[in-house]
């Protein structure tokens, strides 16, 4: 056995993370460790990695009790970590990366050099290693934080939700690279929630559910829809949308948008876009295509350079973002943390934000505070958003509550269009199928909707249109219906040849990844 | 909620007393490693003022007062307003210069002084916001360098339109008239001295400080921008625009400063004209945590003690400037004790949701039960 967990148990006032959680790894497996977002997969990790301690239980390496209080603990006894939000400093090489705080193991020159190339044919991970991480690409870089694993000479990899940045394409290079680390006698330990994922790798899947060990199970014998029930405790709520909505009277119509970029290359090239009246229409691309740049011009976050926007028919192009909100655009951005809130302000004032100028948030130019909390409260009890109070700081709910408030205010002003962006990124299932019901219930009351996810199955699911984004350039066009992952996967990496500009492609799309199969 | 209000209260007050208790027993053992006298230091240091140095307290809280809102508003907004220390020289130079010259009668005179003051600082400051937002120069650095040209700047002028101050080398802008001159209020019972009658000034800061940014959408959209600038712009604040106008009004609140003095007081800008309250403002914004309230405090400590250092070199052969090292240690122990207590909070917080929450679960899953 690489690893046997016993009993551990991980309070925090208030509540416990994790509670008796028991389960074996066996040497040279790929082990899934499979939960929702919140079953506990996180704190377990970090008491595997010494982030934390565990308050009971105990934890065998080989066989030998351990004792880890600090991540440097975990990597003396073999165990290492790839995040899921890599650590790597752009500016530097890859050598320069993987030897970054490991100088004392083979120096910075010619041995460590010689060693990560080692490491890369042992275990068939390719990088260059002279490559400037700002050139890589996702794939790529993960597979520099697992060199960098590896060169610190863990045996036991952990790997955090690893996927979660990838595009089908990727993940199964990915996946070929664990078959060949657990071939080489390493052992994975690879925490997901997609379940199509942890079935086509894992040897042996262990369900978290609640803080605690709900079952380990054999990939072989158990099939999609049981280990779903396993981890939910109930069936899965799916993306699906009812019968189409879709009107022919165009909200919000994008007309020739071109937006300069500061490298020669445009960062948005082109876009003609119009969503109608009760139509979701899907964005799907590789994070990093333009999605970020499309919403900023929509938002007027961002001047275009060419092209116009219309709403309902009226040129927006020049608007300022106030202005835009109040004409009825509803915005759900990306990151919540950084566009969506201030989180060390109370609800009621989270309530206000983006609508500072609206009712009822304000009487002339004064912030009406109880009209604006009655309202906090009215939200707080529509979209279900748990909180013990409208006074509580943003900060302290979890990420799901977080996104129903954002949902909530946004739709309490009648939006025309709703822009949504990953609007279920990193919440739980629950809080997912209601913010779902939510995004139906706006396509439903004829809004236009526009959905940029890195989610295919939501995209699929919710979208009566879905258009790939690529290099700034919206390059195709899908119907939900009848598009499966793989082509999406392909369309979205421009491997499905639609794409115009094989020269940019080549230099992007980096060829290692060929060597790596 | 309450409870949680409770909580904060109690911990916003602990902070401050915390680092006080740090600063006194840091600056005893500085001076036991000096061999200096520990005891009759901090017998002079707490003696009871009398009533002639409560006014001086009083006063001197008055000018550090608006010193410190000025520097706050500005912190509000993430902006490092160091350059309050120029701009207040320069407003009250324009000031002096203006009412000086008594084109106005009495209270008038004073009014638009006033008035000329804050346009003086205001614009002085929009040299720093103009930089910051066109050219990204950050506002620490042209304002520490607009302090330095100002002092220049006001000495060079002050040399072309001064006057002899009459029974000494100094010498000043020219007097402004006795009926622009401000007697005082006798509020401290036993005092021969009185106290600013430009307190109403400061009152009325404070007061305007706390609606302005707590209860308007203007306020709102500043308290945002300081809080997340990027959620701030996806609101639709205009962040450049939001950091001319909190600047300016930095500015332009530094203006105030030099008025009780120059009204209440000197009577003129000259060379003796008291200078940098423009620092000691950032140290009593900071103690204060940028409330109205927890400012006054602070401004009346920060009097205090260098009120009551005066004594120093008399009764306990001790140099006054002891008194900088004990300020000093109080606001390296605040920052620190604010950081502390801020994370506290947070904790607390967010084990007190989690606790909540759980109990709430509880019950529905009870009551489910019992259905």
């Amino acid at each position: 056995m690489a690893v046997e967990v016993e009993g551990i148990t991980k309070r925090f006032p208030g509540v416990v993370a994790n509670k008796d959680i028991t389960f074996k790894v066996r040497r040279g497996t790929v082990h899934a460790l499979c939960g929702e977002n919140g079953a506990g997969k996180s704190t377990l990790m970090k008491i595997l990695y010494g982030v934390q301690r565990q308050d009971e239980g105990t934890i065998k390496v080989n066989g030998q009790e351990v004792s880890l209080h600090s991540p440097s603990d975990a990597i003396k006894t073999g165990i290492g970590m790839v995040f899921q939000h890599f650590m790597l400093a752009d500016n530097l090489t890859v050598l320069e990366n993987i030897v970054l705080g490991a100088e004392k193991l083979h120096g910075i020159g010619g041995e460590a050099r010689a060693e990560i190339q080692r490491i890369s044919a042992e275990f068939g991970v390719d990088v260059n290693p002279d490559a400037l991480v700002a050139d890589l690409g996702v794939g790529d870089r993960q597979r520099v934080e697992i060199l960098k694993v590896l060169y610190r000479g863990a045996k036991i990899l952990i790997l955090d939700e690893p996927t979660a940045v990838l595009v089908p394409q990727e993940v199964d290079e990915l996946f070929d690279n664990l078959r060949e680390l657990k071939a080489e006698g390493l052992t994975v330990i690879f925490i997901s929630h997609k379940l199509d994922e942890v079935l086509s790798v894992a040897d042996d899947i262990t369900v978290i559910r609640r803080g605690t060990t709900v079952a380990t199970v054999d990939p072989k014998t158990v099939n999609a829809r049981e280990l779903a029930e396993l981890m939910v405790g109930s069936e899965l709520p799916t993306p699906e949308t009812a019968e189409s909505t879709v009107t022919d009277k165009v909200v919000l119509s994008m007309k020739g948008i071109i937006l300069a970029g500061t490298e020669g290359r445009d960062l948005l090239q082109n876009i003609d876009l119009d969503i109608h009246a009760g139509e979701i229409v899907g964005i799907a691309g590789v994070e990093g295509n333009g999605q970020a740049e499309l919403v900023e011009v929509i938002m007027g976050m961002r001047e275009p350079s060419a092209g116009t926007v219309h709403l309902e028919g009226t040129d927006i192009s020049d608007w300022e973002v106030r202005e835009i909100r109040e004409a009825g655009v509803g915005y759900i951005p990306e990151d919540r943390h950084r566009h969506g809130l201030l989180l060390d302000a109370p609800l009621w004032e989270n309530r206000i934000l983006g609508h500072q100028t609206e009712s009822p948030n304000v009487k002339g130019q004064l912030i009406d505070a109880k009209a604006a909390k009655a309202d906090t409260e009215r939200i707080v009890a529509e979209y279900d958003v748990r909180t013990p109070s409208i006074h509580v700081t943003a900060a302290s709910l979890s990420g799901g509550n977080q996104q129903k408030l954002i949902v909530g205010r946004e739709m309490s002003h009648n939006p025309k269009v709703l822009i949504a962006s990953h609007p279920t990124r990193g919440v739980d299932v629950g809080a997912q199928s209601s913010i779902w019901d939510l995004m139906r219930q706006a396509r439903h009351e004829g809004l236009g909707v526009l959905l940029i996810s890195a989610d295919l199955e939501e995209l699929i699911g919710l979208s009566d249109t879905i258009r790939v984004i690529l290099r700034g350039k919206l390059t195709g066009t899908f119907d939900p219906d009848t598009v499966t992952s793989q082509d999406l996967g392909a369309a979205m990496t421009g491997a499905d040849g639609s794409h115009d500009e094989p020269h940019a492609a080549a230099t992007e799309s980096s060829e290692p990844h060929q060597d790596a199969r | 909620m309450t409870n949680a209000n409770a909580r904060r209260l109690m911990l916003t007050v602990a902070a401050p007393i915390l680092a006080l208790g740090v600063a006194f027993i840091l600056t005893s053992l500085v001076l036991l490693a000096l061999g200096d006298p520990v005891k009759d230091v901090w017998i002079t240091m707490l003696s009871s003022p009398k009533p002639r140095q409560i006014t001086n307290i009083v006063n001197g809280a008055i000018v550090l007062y608006l010193s410190a809102i000025a520097v706050a508003v500005g912190f509000k907004m993430n902006l490092f307003n160091i350059g309050v220390d120029g701009q207040y020289r320069v407003g009250s130079f324009a000031a002096a210069l203006f009412a000086g010259q008594a084109w106005l009668p009495g209270y008038l005179n004073i009014i638009v002084a006033i008035i000329v003051s804050m346009v003086a600082g205001g614009l002085w400051a929009s040299i720093a916001a103009y930089l910051k937002v066109r050219r990204g120069v950050s506002e620490v650095i042209s304002t520490i360098m607009l302090n330095a040209i100002a002092t220049g700047v006001v000495s060079w002028l002050l040399l072309k339109v001064a006057v002899r101050v009459p029974g000494s080398n100094a010498i000043g802008t020219k007097e402004i008239p006795e009926s622009s001159q401000l007697a005082g209020w006798q509020l401290i019972p036993g005092a021969t001295n009185r106290v600013y009658s430009l307190l109403i000034l400061a009152i009325l800061v404070g007061f305007l400080y706390w609606f302005i940014l707590g209860k308007t959408r203007f306020g709102f959209d500043l308290r945002a921008t300081g809080s997340s600038e990027t959620a701030a712009v996806a609101s639709g604040v205009k962040v450049k625009r939001m950091v001319m106008t909190s600047m300016i009004a930095s500015g332009a609140l530094a203006g105030l400063i030099g008025m009780p003095l120059l009204f209440g007081q000197d009577h003129s800008y000259g060379t003796t004209f008291q200078a940098g309250l423009g620092f000691a403002g950032i140290g009593i914004a900071l103690l204060g945590r940028n409330n109205p309230i927890g400012i006054a405090f602070a401004a009346l400590l920060w009097s205090y003690l260098d009120t009551q250092a005066n004594g120093l070199q008399i009764r306990a052969g001790v140099a006054p400037e002891l008194v900088y090292i004990i300020q000093g240690i109080i606001l390296f122990a605040v920052v620190i004790a604010y950081e502390g207590t801020r994370r506290l909070d947070i904790r607390l917080e967010q084990q007190k949701v989690a606790r909540e929450l759980a109990a709430q679960r509880a019950a529905r899953a009870t009551e489910g039960a019992a259905a």
